[in-house]
């Protein structure tokens, strides 16, 4: 017999069950969402139910796009899945072959949902699991908690058989949220900051200040792969890349050294409002924690906030620095974001930066100077890239 | 793109590309092989053997292929360093010299035991040549002195050192003249050892040759097959060896007028960043015109080097300005103001640049000057 190939993979849904009539909204943008993902693998096809999302395969690897889905908010779960007519004989050989290769504890569970089927759930279970006994000697039976629950289903048209089911990421899909801007800093909070917002089903836009030639094109770089690891959440990820050179000059010229931060903090919130406004962005999303740094003390955090008009989310604000970490490591940012690039040129970085902000303080210091054209410019020479999970141009080398 | 990092390394020239092309699809076999097709292509890696030792006034038998400059640097310190240790274990190099060489050394002290002078050079950027008469003893096997120095393009007292080296029968001297093949006259009578590479003259990168004296005894630092007398292992890169005889001789054949149109461009500059404020140059001004090094002492390497970048300029200084402020270990021989030392900026030229290339360079340095300096 040829060798087992898989005919589609089954998605289970995670939270999205419980939301009623809003449901087939959650399931269309999650078909998309994965649909998005899986571009580049042009013989799959999508089917929707009510509970369900198949994947037809047509010859395409799982395993190729399991690490793709295992990425995509909303899937509870997934399961590559073979299919077989409806013969005992057929689906105890196809079992037989699809744990050839394994090894482990297994327990057979048949659902007969096709009652015209001539055998009993149990007779298939132990013919099933008899040929699978015999095959490989590797295998041995748990019925408590088996490492390969081979599920048979059995149904009107045809039988299914799938033996490994696959966790997802859970969360709700990207997109039933609207969409809220990241402050995308190269560090290491903001992408995390990112990856919990978008796992509420939040699409995320990132925008990041440059200051070039005080910051490299490396450090822009770096910035520009922590969005492209992040963009397979969601597909992809638009960036906003705000020149902030002038900005940040100007500053360094007018303001009191103690308060260059705070003030440069609030001309970023201000860019930022204007750039979600402008892209439809309903929130301002970063990475900042209680404490960190001198600029995220309460009172720096509420003296800096008092600019925005929009809501800003702070996902991170109570976590540990580890904790932070922790994350960063999980989704796989954390080796880019503490490469060495940013900041390596400290001239705009005070000795003693004021973490008592007093807010009467910072407006006579910003009143010096008159900001708006040079915020108009920094929005208006903002350059835009759409980055996309294997943007890397390099593949064409390889 | 204006390139301006030539010392760094050039593009191939279409004419070892297109020879370069027929050679690696044609003669695959490997040069060792007994049958037609590799004796065909020994009989080309030595005719380009023979090529070179010509242009170098050397013999044939004394070249030995390396991957480049760094292999054929390790070749000549560890190989020379372990074949003589019984004469002594004192090495003596220019505190300027390739990292190739220094860390070379340092490997020797640390895991060998050897003992290593690093001689310093004056405000020129030169060695000086006292300092070495005193370091001299007769347990030193080894001096390397660099023939051009690669920052600053400081010409080596190449003469006045191998007279000392000579009185020395048991020392070598070697000199790594990376940076002076196809840019000056090289004369190697009298040094023992002498590395060059392809990729610094239009040639390919990963190929490169240490030439080897008859008289001198030198262990093997890649042990392997018979290949290069068995002081170099491994499979020849044939094809790689068979072009860096064309490269050397059309770089020979052109030295001359590519040095004429290089020390135009050089002169040009040097007077045009003389004139402006806050910039030095560091470059001695006998230096190979093939190097110009400044420094701007208003701007840091690192922003100087984004600012240029940005304007489409590839320069070269320091790769990181992290906190502990590393600068570079020539200049920093040479002077001591610290910014200075922080905002070097090394360009290299070509015969391949335009007079628009070098003009435009010092209306945008002026830019970013005004901007950010």
């Amino acid at each position: 017999m040829a060798k087992i190939e898989y005919e589609f993979i089954l998605i289970r849904f995670g939270e999205l069950s419980t939301k009623g009539k809003n449901k087939k909204d959650f399931i269309k943008q999650l078909a998309l969402n994965i649909q998005r993902a899986l571009q580049k693998y042009e013989n799959l096809k999508y089917e929707r139910t009510r509970d369900h999302i198949y994947i037809h395969l047509n010859g395409t690897d799982p395993k190729e796009i399991s690490p793709v889905l295992e990425k995509i908010f909303g899937i509870r779960a997934f399961a590559p899945t073979i299919k077989v007519e409806n013969d005992l004989e057929a689906i105890v050989e196809a079992s037989k072959q699809l744990m050839m290769d394994k090894g482990g504890t297994f327990k057979v569970i048949t659902k007969r949902a096709n009652k015209q089927f001539p055998h009993h759930s149990d007779e298939i279970n132990r013919a099933v699991a008899s040929a699978i006994l015999k095959n490989n000697e590797n295998m041995k039976v748990d019925v408590h908690n088996p490492d390969y629950p081979v599920v048979v289903e059995i149904r009107e048209q045809a039988t299914y058989i799938m033996c490994e089911t696959i966790l997802g990421a859970g969360g709700y899909p990207v997109g039933v949220g609207e969409k809220a801007l990241l402050m995308l800093s190269g560090g290491i909070d903001s992408p995390v900051a990112g990856y919990l917002t978008m796992k509420r089903g939040v699409e995320i836009e990132c925008i990041h200040y440059a200051s070039m030639p005080y910051t490299s094109q490396e450090a822009l770089n770096k910035v520009k792969e922590l969005a492209r690891i992040i963009s397979s959440y969601q597909g992809r990820i638009k960036l906003h890349v705000v020149p902030f050179t002038e900005l940040q000059l100007a500053i360094y010229r007018n303001c009191d050294e103690e308060y260059a931060i705070t003030i440069m903090r609030r001309m970023m919130y201000r860019i930022a409002n204007e750039i979600a406004n402008r892209n439809r962005c309903l929130a301002i999303v970063n990475g900042e924690s209680i404490g960190q740094v001198a600029s995220q003390t309460l009172n720096s955090i509420g003296v800096i906030n008092a600019v925005s008009d929009l809501p800003v989310i702070r996902p991170v604000v109570t976590y540990d620095k580890l904790e932070i970490i922790d994350l960063a490591e999980k989704i796989k940012t954390y080796e880019t974001s503490i490469l060495p690039y940013e900041d390596c040129c400290t001239i705009f970085t005070p000795k003693n930066p004021v973490t008592k902000p007093h807010i009467l303080k910072v407006e006579k210091q910003e009143s010096f100077f008159d900001w708006k054209p040079l915020l108009q410019q920094a929005v208006d020479n903002t350059e835009v890239e759409i980055i996309y999970p294997n943007s890397n141009n390099e593949e064409d080398y390889l | 793109m204006k390139y301006f990092d030539y010392a760094s390394t050039t593009p191939v020239s279409e004419e070892v590309l297109k020879t370069y092309d027929e050679v690696l699809r044609k003669y695959y076999v490997n040069s060792e092989s007994i049958y037609p097709d590799g004796l065909e292509i020994d009989k080309l890696i030595n005719k380009s053997r023979q090529q070179m030792a010509d242009l170098l006034a050397v013999k044939d038998s004394q070249i030995i292929f390396t991957s480049g400059g760094s292999e054929a640097n390790n070749l000549a310190i560890k190989g020379v360093a372990f074949k003589n240790q019984n004469k002594g274990k004192h090495i003596i190099v220019s505190s300027i010299e390739h990292s190739s060489i220094l860390n070379s050394c340092k490997w020797l002290q640390e895991y060998a035991g050897f003992d290593v002078t690093y001689l310093p050079v004056n405000q020129d950027g030169k060695v000086v040549v006292e300092e070495l008469k005193k370091a001299i003893r007769n347990d030193t096997i080894l001096v390397s002195v660099m023939y051009v120095n690669n920052e600053t393009g400081a010409i080596q007292p190449i003469e006045e050192i191998k007279k000392i080296v000579k009185n020395y029968h048991n020392c070598y001297f070697h000199s790594d003249c990376v940076q002076a093949l196809g840019k000056m006259e090289i004369d190697l009578s009298d040094i023992d050892l002498a590395t060059f590479s392809a990729h610094k003259i239009y040639g390919l990168k990963g190929s490169g040759i240490l030439v080897k004296r008859n008289h001198v005894q030198i262990a093997p630092v890649i042990s392997g097959g018979q290949q290069e007398s068995g002081l170099r292992g491994g499979t020849l890169n044939s094809p790689a060896c068979i072009l860096f005889g064309k490269t050397m001789r059309l770089a020979f054949q052109q030295q001359n007028h590519n040095t004429e149109v290089v020390k135009e461009y050089n002169e040009y500059l040097r007077n045009e960043l003389e004139k402006m404020d806050h910039i030095v140059i560091n470059s001695p001004s006998d230096a190979s015109p093939y190097v110009l090094n400044f420094s701007c002492l208003t701007i840091p390497s690192e922003v100087m080097m984004n600012a240029l970048s940005l304007k489409g300029y590839c320069v070269s200084a320091l790769s990181t300005c992290d906190s502990k402020q590393k600068v570079s270990h020539v200049i920093a021989q040479m002077y001591s103001d610290i910014n200075r030392l922080r905002g070097t900026i090394r360009l290299s030229f070509s015969h391949l640049m335009s007079w628009d290339d070098i003009k435009g360079f010092v209306i945008d340095l002026q830019e970013v000057l005004d901007k950010y300096g």
